[in-house]
C-alpha cells in the first residue's frame, strides 16, 4: 500500500541564498513495510525534504509547487493544527542527534508516557505500562531501571534506542529517521540498524532512512534515492543503485566509499620515529559535593610509528585515541610513561615541541581562526619560530599550492574556504612547522564522502612526496584501511591490538578487533 | 571594510551615529557659537526658552545661559563617557582575559577581586572615592572608571573560558606560539564583539553617574556639564521644571545614540553575519 507520496514538491529558499530553489521537483513515494535511503552529501536537500513530510519546514523556507499525500490524504492542506495531530502519531521521526531530542529534565519514563497520554489521552499508570513495553521492544538492557533514568544517564545508542520506542509508539505509518546512527560508535550503529529493520519488519512501518553513509545503504535499503543539488538524480531498488549505479555523481559517490580491504603493504623503514610507552592518563572529574570515579583515558598505552610510515589509531568514542593525539602533541600533560620523538623526550617547552610534532585537527570549521586570514595562520608558527615574516608568508604560499589550493587564497578569510579547503589549509598549517610527526585527529570525520576521499588522497600524496610520518586517529576502519601502513586497537584506554592493517583486517586476533570489522556498515554488499 | 558596509545598511546604527555626530558637532563648536565663559553671568535668571531672542534655551536659576552650558556640557559628558570607559573596559578586558585563559588559582584570585569591587553598590563607591580624593573633574573620571569595570572582566572572562578550549587555539598552542600571542591575537578578537556592545553600556552609565554626582552637587563645580545643569535646577523643578529637561533630554539622546552605536558595531563585527546579508 502507497504509505507516502510526494510528487515534484520544490521548495524555495530565502533570497540571497546561493541557490534559488533547496529541493526542485523531487518525486518520492513509500509502501508499507519498506525503508527507501535517501542519500546525499551536505547540501544535497535531503533533509529539507524530510522536515517538508513532516510539517516542520525551517523558518523562510516555502513549499513553491507540488504535492504530498500521506496515505491518499493530501497534506499541503493541512492546518497547523491539523499537522500537530498528524506528527507522532502518524508520521513519527527519529533524530541525528540522541541527547539533544530528548529533554535532559525529564526522566525517560516521563518523556515516553507522554505520547500516549497526550496523543491517546491514557492515564499514566497506563502509559507507563506501555512505555515499559516499549523499553523492552527496543531492547534497552534493564527496561524498568532506563525508565527512571535521566537522558544523561543512558549512553548514545541507548538513547537512540529510547527515541525509535518513542517514534514508534503510537505505530505510526510512516517513521522518518534523518542519520539515526552518525553519531554512533560503529558497532552501536550495527545494532540500532538491525533493530530499525527488525521493527520495521514486524510493524510493516513504511521507512524513510536519511543518510549519507552507502554502507548503512547497502545494510538497511530496500530502494535507493540519490539526491544532489536539490534533485532526484537517480531512484530505484538497492541491489540495482549500489551494483549497477547509472547516473555518474551515483556512481562517484559510490568510488567515493572507502573499501575495508588495505592496500598491498609497503616496505616500512625499521628505525623509529615516535616511540609511546607505557603512557597514562587518568581525569578525576571532580564533582560539588562527592568525587566522582577518576576515568582511565589512558592505561599503559604503548604504540610506535616508523619513519616514513602512517600508523593507525582505531577505536571507538571514549576509547582515549583523541587523549592519545593529544599527549602527543603536548596539549595534555601525561600522568606516567614517555613520549619519544626521533630519540629524545617530547620536550615540554611549547616552541621546541612545535618543530617536532604537528596537529591536524578534526572540525575544519572550529580549526582555524574566524577573524584572521588564512594565510596568517599558516605563516604565524614559522614566524614565532624566527622566521622572517615575509618569507614565512612565501613559504605559506608554496604551501597552499602543495594542498591543492590557489596561493593567492593566503589573503582569504577561512568562512571563504569550504569544509574540504579549510582542512587543507589545516594540513598546510601543520606541515609549516616541517614537523617529524604529523598527528592525525579524525581529519576526514567532518566531511562529506567524495570530499573525505580528496582529503585521503592528498595525504597519501603528501606521504609519498614528503615522506611524512603520520599517526592517524580515526573510529572508521575503512578510511584508516585505505591510507595506514600498521594499527593499532584502543578500547577502554588500552591497546588490544597492534601489526600491519592488511593482516589484522583480514585475521584479526582480539574479539573486539573482530566485531569492529563486522560491524562496519555494508561490507557483504559494497565488498570487503 | 565589509564590516564597514554592514554598518552603514543598518538604519538604527546610523541613527545613532547621527545623534553622536551632533553631540560631537555640539562639542567641537561650543568654543566657536559661544566663546565666553558658559558659567559667567549672562542675563536676567530663569527666563524661559524662547522668551528672550538672545537666550533660545533660556536662563538657569544663577542667570547664566542654558544654551552655552548644553554646548560647553556636550564636551565635558563626552569626555567623561569615553575616558572613564576606555579605563573600565582596559582595566575589565586584562582582568577577565587572565582569569579566563589562565584558570584556576588565577582565575580564582581575579574573580575575588571582582566581586569585592561588584558586591559594593558602585554608585556608593563613587561617592566613597570623590569624598576622599576630591572632586575634579580628573578624578570623577576616573573614579567612575574603577567603579565600572567588573561586569567588563566577568563578561570577558566567560568570553576566553569559552573560546581559549576552541581547536583554533589549540591550533596554535601546538604551533608553539606564545601565550601573548593566543590572548591578543586569538581569543581577543574573537572574546571583543560582546565586550564592544557592553562598552556602550558602560559608556551610557558613566555619563548617567556623573550627571547622578552633579545632581547631588559632588562633581566638580567649576566645569558645565550636563549634570550640573540637571543639579542647578532642582531648586525649581516644580516652576522652571525646564532647566533640569533640556539636559535630562540630552542626556537621553546622547545614551540612546550611543547604545544604537554599540548594537550596530555587533551586527556589523562578526564577518560571518557580515557575509550572510
Amino acid at each position: 500500500m502507497r504509505r507516502l507520496e510526494v510528487e515534484g514538491l520544490s521548495i524555495r529558499l530565502p533570497r540571497g541564498a546561493d541557490r534559488e530553489f533547496a529541493i526542485q521537483d523531487v518525486s518520492l513515494h513509500l509502501d508499507s513495510g519498506e525503508i527507501l535511503c535517501v542519500v546525499g552529501e551536505s547540501g544535497s536537500g535531503k533533509s529539507v525534504t524530510a522536515s517538508a513530510v513532516m510539517g516542520l519546514l525551517a523558518p523562510g523556507l516555502s513549499v513553491a509547487g507540488g504535492a504530498m499525500r500521506l496515505s491518499g490524504e493530501d497534506l499541503r492542506a493541512k492546518s497547523p493544527e491539523e499537522w500537530r495531530r498528524l506528527r507522532g502519531r502518524r508520521i513519527a521521526m527519529v533524530f541525528q542527534e540522541p541527547m539533544t531530542a530528548l529533554n535532559p529534565l525529564m526522566s525517560v519514563g516521563a518523556q515516553l508516557s507522554e505520547m500516549w497520554r497526550v496523543h491517546l489521552g491514557l492515564d499514566r499508570r497506563e502509559a507507563e505500562a506501555r512505555a515499559l513495553a516499549g523499553l523492552r521492544e527496543v531492547k534497552l538492557p534493564d527496561p524498568e531501571g532506563a525508565l527512571r533514568a535521566f537522558p544523561h544517564e543512558l549512553s548514545g545508542g541507548q538513547r537512540q534506542r529510547v527515541m525509535i520506542a518513542m517514534a514508534l509508539a503510537l505505530e505510526p505509518e510512516v517513521l522518518i529517521c534523518d542519520e539515526p546512527t552518525t553519531a554512533l560508535d560503529v558497532t552501536t550503529q550495527a545494532q540500532v540498524l538491525a533493530l530499525i529493520k527488525d521493527l520495521q519488519r514486524r510493524h510493516g512501518t513504511a521507512v524513510m532512512f536519511i543518510t549519507h553513509d552507502f554502507g548503512v545503504v547497502a545494510e538497511i535499503a530496500d530502494r535507493v534515492a540519490v539526491m544532489q543539488h536539490g534533485r532526484v538524480v537517480e531512484q530505484g531498488a538497492a541491489r540495482d543503485i549500489l551494483t549497477r549505479p547509472e547516473h555518474p555523481y551515483t556512481r562517484a559517490l559510490l568510488a567515493a566509499v572507502p573499501g575495508a580491504s588495505a592496500p598491498a603493504p609497503r616496505p616500512l623503514s625499521p628505525d623509529a620515529v615516535l616511540e609511546v610507552r607505557g603512557l597514562s592518563k587518568t581525569y578525576a572529574t571532580r564533582g560539588l559535593f562527592r568525587r566522582r570515579r577518576p576515568v582511565r583515558a589512558l592505561d599503559g598505552v604503548s604504540v610506535t610509528l616508523r619513519r616514513g610510515a602512517t600508523l593507525a589509531v582505531v577505536g571507538e568514542s571514549g576509547s582515549g585515541k583523541s587523549t592519545l593525539a593529544r599527549c602527543v602533541v603536548g596539549l595534555l600533560g601525561a600522568d606516567g610513561g614517555e613520549i619519544v620523538i626521533g630519540g629524545a623526550p617530547l620536550p615540554r617547552r611549547r616552541r621546541e615541541a612545535a618543530r617536532l610534532v604537528q596537529m591536524v585537527f578534526q572540525d575544519p570549521y572550529a580549526s582555524l581562526n574566524p577573524r584572521r586570514r588564512a594565510g596568517a595562520q599558516v605563516a604565524q608558527g614559522p614566524i614565532a619560530a624566527g622566521t622572517p615574516p615575509g618569507k614565512a608568508m612565501e613559504e605559506a604560499r608554496r604551501l597552499f599550492g602543495l594542498v591543492g589550493l590557489d596561493p593567492e587564497a593566503v589573503s582569504r578569510f577561512p568562512h571563504e574556504f569550504s569544509g574540504g579547503q579549510r582542512q587543507r589549509i589545516g594540513i598546510a598549517r601543520a606541515l609549516a612547522m616541517q614537523p617529524q610527526v604529523l598527528v592525525a585527529d579524525e581529519p576526514v570525520s567532518a566531511l562529506d564522502v567524495s570530499v573525505q576521499a580528496q582529503v585521503l588522497a592528498l595525504l597519501r600524496d603528501l606521504q609519498a612526496r614528503l615522506g611524512l610520518s603520520i599517526l592517524f586517529i580515526t573510529h572508521d576502519l575503512r578510511v584508516a584501511a585505505q591510507l595506514c601502513d600498521e594499527v593499532a586497537v584502543m578500547r577502554d584506554g588500552a591497546v588490544v591490538e597492534t601489526g600491519r592493517i592488511g593482516e589484522v583486517f583480514a585475521a584479526p586476533k582480539h574479539p573486539y578487533t573482530r566485531s569492529l570489522i563486522e560491524a562496519i556498515p555494508g561490507r557483504a554488499l559494497l565488498g570487503a | 571594510m565589509r564590516a564597514l558596509r554592514a554598518y552603514l545598511r543598518s538604519p538604527p546604527a546610523l541613527f545613532g551615529s547621527a545623534i553622536l555626530f551632533a553631540v560631537l558637532f555640539m562639542a567641537v563648536t561650543a568654543q566657536w557659537f559661544y566663546p565666553n565663559d558658559p558659567l559667567g553671568l549672562a542675563g536676567r535668571p530663569l527666563q524661559w526658552p524662547g522668551a528672550n531672542p538672545r537666550f533660545p534655551l533660556g536662563t538657569d536659576p544663577s542667570g547664566r545661559d542654558i544654551a552655552a552650558q548644553l554646548f560647553h556640557g556636550a564636551r565635558v559628558s563626552l569626555l567623561i563617557g569615553v575616558v572613564a570607559t576606555a579605563i573600565a573596559v582596559l582595566i575589565g578586558i586584562a582582568m577577565g582575559a587572565v582569569a579566563g585563559f589562565y584558570g584556576g588559582g588565577v582565575d580564582t584570585g581575579l574573580m575575588r577581586v571582582t566581586e569585592a569591587f561588584q558586591t559594593l553598590p558602585n554608585f556608593l563607591l563613587l561617592l566613597v572615592l570623590v569624598a576622599v580624593f576630591g572632586s575634579s573633574i580628573e578624578t570623577v573620571t576616573i573614579a567612575i572608571g574603577l567603579v565600572s569595570w567588573p561586569p567588563v572582566a566577568r563578561l570577558t572572562r566567560a568570553e576566553f573560558l569559552t573560546l581559549r578550549t576552541r581547536e583554533f587555539v589549540q591550533a596554535c598552542r601546538v604551533q608553539g606560539l606564545p601565550d601573548a600571542h593566543l590572548i591578543l591575537r586569538e581569543v581577543l578578537p574573537n572574546a571583543l564583539p560582546p565586550v564592544i556592545v557592553y562598552a556602550s553600556v558602560v559608556m551610557a552609565v558613566a555619563i548617567l553617574l556623573e550627571s547622578a554626582l552633579a545632581f547631588l552637587q559632588l562633581s566638580d563645580p567649576n566645569v558645565p556639564s550636563w549634570g550640573n545643569l540637571i543639579g542647578l535646577g532642582r531648586n525649581v523643578l516644580r516652576t522652571e521644571w525646564y532647566v533640569s529637561a533640556i539636559p535630562g533630554v540630552a542626556i537621553l539622546l546622547t545614551i540612546l545614540g550611543v547604545s544604537l552605536v554599540g548594537q550596530g558595531l555587533n551586527d556589523a563585527l562578526n564577518p560571518r553575519l557580515a557575509s550572510g546579508r
